[in-house]
């Protein structure tokens, strides 16, 4: 561990996504670390696919979606800045001194409305802030398995739309999905320990 | 009293290894009793009465001799036959055992194989027949240990292992030296009170029926509490332990035991300690050294067998158990020579095989490992149920008592301390799940029935003893530890969920699978990249085969593949159908009125159907391999994902280069026709080539089903690539090349071996390389085997790599 010391220096704007972000020192020179051995072809950024690459993603019904996340609004490259970023969403909650927080500040990135988020914009493919029937549909023919036919499909989509949708505009904005989640232990589903 | 094997007897295992273990044992068992009378013997002819090594004699000595038309001969047949009832009565139960499919998750397995040698031993007793002696110390440290603790070696995932070595080292190590110490020492005490009858149990006995007593057996509790997702370090802390605990106690055992032989008396002298310390370190040391060679020679030596490859398997054996009986002879520790030949030779082997020696160097070792357990559970049944016990009170409660309390200091005392030095210290609550799986198992009722009884007059006390304390623990810790381990992780009831909840509850999960994996592994990158170097540069050119072809491998996946792709369009399930997107997304939104049940199958669909997350800590059942579920899924994942790319290229050829968000990006790997490509577009597609190769049954997978309305073809050729078809573009050079270049020179990074040979089906895998990622125990099942296969596979690729510059 000691020996990573080293690198720290060689990290660009350490400070600045260090306050951004809330990472340890020790947390952020990994996530270089890692980011540079994604980075195979040593451009100093990752693109799509880089990321490609991890074989376990490939295998994950949200592979490619997950992939998307790291490359908002159409963008092709993905600094380290963006990299941490993003990775911030799954810090576990801070339990210290919730109260301290500057309400001026904006929210850190680990908050539960953050998390909750990212997860939405996994289903909000065209980013109108609501997720129609016809998302939800494609959400969950990626996540199951071939046996369910097409009606069965559909009809469970139906299900889940109605089910959260609360001012009838066949679609679930994202307040109805946070208060279709309000129970859900969103913190510790949506936390890497590793991340602290 | 342990048998060495001597000079003269190791020159004639050198004759027999032709022979597998199995045949030895029995010849040598059958030769050993000749005369295993019994009453069973129902013989209507006078051959039986004879010594089965007469059977063969002439028998016209006998004067009324007929030929008899139909005879019994039990005698001759027994031994064998016995064995065979047994093994086969165990296997027997342990499908009845997973039929019931909750019954795994409730108790491990380990109870079921107690039960069914209680329940042969019952047998046995009830109708007085006398058992075959099947286990005597030859035998046992011969012929049954060693496949169990090759089992153990080989399936152990060496990634974690050697990133929490320092801890695994720190608690297997100074964990059983503090438990068989203590146990010894307090029992001793307790023996010292003249209430309970137990003077005459002197301090070393006591600290010999420790050694062998704190010898744990986790592992066969970890598929109880499999579901509940132990953590990775957690699983390795336990896996660790079982392996190296049998090692530990074993050493401890035969120190002790030459302790015992040399001073009868109390006097033992502090030079004659140190002597042991030191002995049990050069013992473990030596050991390890021994197997580390006996591994490298043996992956030295599949690296020829590729046009024999039927031997390869039993190369891996004969290499393995050869260094346990080399290190025996040495008087070294067999136990971790062969754990450490195993550990060294897996990784390279496993290269060098093919894939069918690979599968039946797996499941060999796991039957053999069960056959071996299995009789000695059965063994520990029949001695359970018999009349050479003796019960003593005070010993066996203490007993008990003692190896919990000095469990649980141990557990606490020592992760307390290496905490201190941890990046990810264990929690309390792991502290527990450790403590708490201290499970004995075959290992201590082995050691206890094999102390010699000559040095250990109450030797039937100590017997009686270890079963009580195995059949304690693995009933009631392995029955309650399910339910403990669940209780400890859950933090909220599970009451019902709605559709809503369960659906998103599964997409996160999926997403923080796919985080941590984007976040890969931590761990000390100085030292295993070191290694790595070093690994590539020297061990791997000695070692694995040159031009790899890895063809058996990926031919078989491959054919794999095209089978279940043929049959899923076949059935209609991936039909062109089921994946378009609907246009008519504006459907008429019908409010139905939904009954209860309607809701509650609509939410058994769903538990049922959504694809399982991805496990990331590890999986080991010591009886089973992994079932091939996941498998199943990855490629169902993959192939429909592979689909839906068609899909969306066929739509998404007309967009600029910024993408929309659902389309994804391909990669050309190969273009053995020189395609062209569309310019400026970072698209590239994973295709299996096969392309001029001359092995004529590796069919390139290339999933064209959509492309030819369900047509399939029997020789699949990736040359053609159907959204590039469509694509109006006219492919420029120089972007062809550049595509290329980048590709080739990532290829020619590896620094691997040049194999000209197909790539895997999707090329979205991890590698191994220098910069050291260590993908292959990150990955499935299936991706362990496609991983690594980036490799130019043309020659005429690599001519332009040097002409085209890269951007």
């Amino acid at each position: 561990m000691g020996s990573l010391g080293s690198h720290a220096a060689r990290i660009p704007d350490a400070d600045s996504i260090r306050r951004e972000t809330g990472f340890s020192q020790a947390s952020l020179l990994r996530l270089y670390h890692r980011f540079r051995a994604l980075d195979r072809n040593k451009k100093g950024y990752l693109s799509r696919m880089d990321l490609q690459q991890i074989g376990a993603l490939a295998v994950n019904p949200l592979g490619e979606r997950i992939i998307d996340s790291f490359f908002p609004d159409g963008n092709l490259r993905l600094d380290f800045p963006g990299f941490v970023r993003v990775l911030a969403h799954f810090r576990p909650i801070d339990d210290e001194d919730p109260g301290i927080r500057d309400p001026k500040e904006p929210e850190p990135l680990n908050s539960r409305m953050n998390k909750l988020r990212f997860a939405f914009q996994l289903y909000d493919l065209d980013r109108d802030g609501k997720i129609s029937r016809h998302e939800m549909l494609q959400v969950l023919r990626l996540m199951v398995g071939v046996q369910v036919t097409e009606e069965q499909l559909e009809s469970i989509a139906d299900r889940t739309v109605q089910e959260a949708d609360e001012d009838g505009d066949g679609a679930v904005s994202f307040l109805e999905f946070t208060k279709s989640l309000e129970k859900m232990d969103i913190e510790q589903k949506m936390s890497i320990r590793i991340l602290k | 009293m342990r048998y060495r094997v001597g000079e003269a007897h190791s020159m004639g295992f050198q004759v027999f290894v032709p022979f597998s273990p199995w045949s030895w044992l029995l010849l040598l068992v059958a030769l050993k009793c000749p005369e295993a009378s019994s009453d069973l013997n129902e013989s209507t002819n006078s051959t039986a009465q004879r010594e089965p090594n007469v059977r063969f004699a002439a028998a016209g000595s006998e004067s009324d001799e007929k030929i008899s038309v139909f005879a019994l001969d039990y005698d001759y047949v027994q031994i064998p036959y016995e064995v065979t009832l047994w093994i086969l009565l165990a296997s027997l139960a342990k499908i009845g055992f997973h039929l019931y499919h909750r019954l795994p998750g409730l108790m491990p397995e380990s109870c079921l194989l107690i039960i069914v040698g209680a329940l042969v031993g019952a047998i046995i007793f009830g109708t007085d027949h006398k058992s075959p002696p099947v286990m005597d110390s030859s035998i046992y440290f011969l012929y049954l240990l060693p496949p169990i603790v090759l089992e153990g070696g080989y399936f152990m995932p060496t990634r974690p292992f050697f990133e929490n070595i320092g801890s695994i080292l720190w608690w297997a190590g100074l964990g059983a030296l503090i438990n068989a110490f203590g146990i010894g020492l307090s029992l001793y005490l307790i023996c010292q009170i003249k209430a309970f009858g137990l003077s005459d149990v002197n301090l070393l006995q006591n600290l010999l029926f420790g050694s062998l007593i704190s010898a744990v057996d986790p592992v066969a509790v970890l598929a109880v509490f499999e579901e509940a997702r132990v953590n990775e370090p957690l699983y390795m802390m336990i896996f660790g332990e079982a392996l190296l605990n049998d090692g530990i106690s074993v050493v401890l055992y035969n120190i002790l035991i030459a302790f015992t032989k040399m001073h009868k008396f109390e006097d033992i002298e502090p030079v004659d300690i140190l002597a042991g310390c030191a002995r049990f370190i050069i013992v473990g040391v030596g050991g390890v050294f021994f197997g580390v060679i006996f591994g490298f020679i043996s992956a030295f030596i599949t690296r020829f067998t590729q046009n024999i490859s039927a031997i390869e398997p039993l190369i891996v054996f004969m290499f393995s158990y050869l260094s346990y009986l080399a290190a025996e002879t040495l008087y070294l520790s067999g136990i971790l020579a062969i754990t450490a030949c195993a550990v060294t030779m897996k990784k390279y082997v496993e290269e060098n095989v093919s894939q069918t020696s690979y599968t039946t160097i797996k499941y060999f070792m796991k039957m053999l490992s069960s056959v071996s357990e299995t009789l000695i559970f059965i063994f520990m049944g029949v001695s359970t149920v018999g009349k050479n016990h003796e019960w003593n009170w005070a010993f066996i409660c203490f007993t008990l008592v003692f190896c919990q309390i000095w469990r649980a200091i141990s557990v606490f005392a020592l992760f307390y301390v290496s905490n201190q030095f941890r990046t990810f210290p264990f929690s309390i609550k792991d502290q527990c799940i450790i403590f708490y799986s201290g499970v004995r198992g075959a290992g201590s009722f082995s050691l206890a029935f094999l102390l010699p009884l000559s040095l250990f007059p109450r030797k039937k006390m100590f017997v009686t003893a270890t079963l009580v304390v195995i059949y304690f623990t693995v009933f009631i810790q392995g029955i309650t530890i399910g339910p403990l381990v669940r209780y400890l992780d859950v933090k909220k009831t599970n009451k019902k969920e709605s559709i809503n909840e369960e659906l998103h509850i599964r997409l996160m999960d999926h997403l923080k699978a796919g985080i941590e994996d984007v976040c890969g592994h931590w761990s000390h990158y100085q030292v295993r990249d070191k290694f790595k170097k070093f690994d590539h540069r020297y061990l791997r050119k000695i070692l694995i085969r040159k031009n790899q072809p890895k063809s058996s491998i990926v031919s078989l996946y491959k054919k794999l593949e095209m089978k279940q792709a043929i049959e899923m369009v076949e059935t209609g399930i991936l039909s062109t159908a089921a994946f378009s997107v609907p246009c008519q997304a504006q459907r008429i939104h019908r409010i139905k009125r939904l009954s209860p049940e309607d809701v509650e199958s609509m939410r058994d669909i769903l538990t049922r159907n959504m694809y399982q997350v991805r496990q990331r800590t590890l999986s080991y059942n010591k009886y089973n391999l992994k079932p091939q579920t996941s498998e199943k899924q990855a490629k169902e994942i993959l192939i429909r994902r592979q689909n839906t790319l068609r899909e969306s290229m066929r739509k998404g050829h007309s967009l600029p280069w910024g993408k929309p968000a659902g389309t994804k990006h391909i990669r050309y790997l190969s273009f053995p026709y020189g395609h062209p490509q569309p310019a400026g577009r970072d698209t590239r597609v994973a295709e299996l080539t096969d392309n001029d190769s001359s092995d004529s049954e590796l069919p390139s997978i290339m999933f064209k089903a959509h492309s030819r309305a369900g047509i399939l073809q029997e020789r699949w050729l990736t040359q053609e690539i159907i959204p590039m078809k469509s694509l109006p573009r006219g492919g420029k050079p120089s972007h062809f090349g550049y595509q290329r270049n980048t590709s080739q020179e990532e290829h020619d990074g590896r620094g691997r071996r040049e194999a000209l040979r197909p790539k895997p089906l999707f090329h979205a895998v991890d590698e191994e390389f220098e910069s050291g990622e260590e993908s292959g125990e990150e990955t499935s099942a299936i991706r362990s085997r496609w991983s690594g296969e980036h490799r130019p596979t043309r020659q005429h690729h690599r001519s332009h790599s040097p002409l085209l510059q890269r951007k």
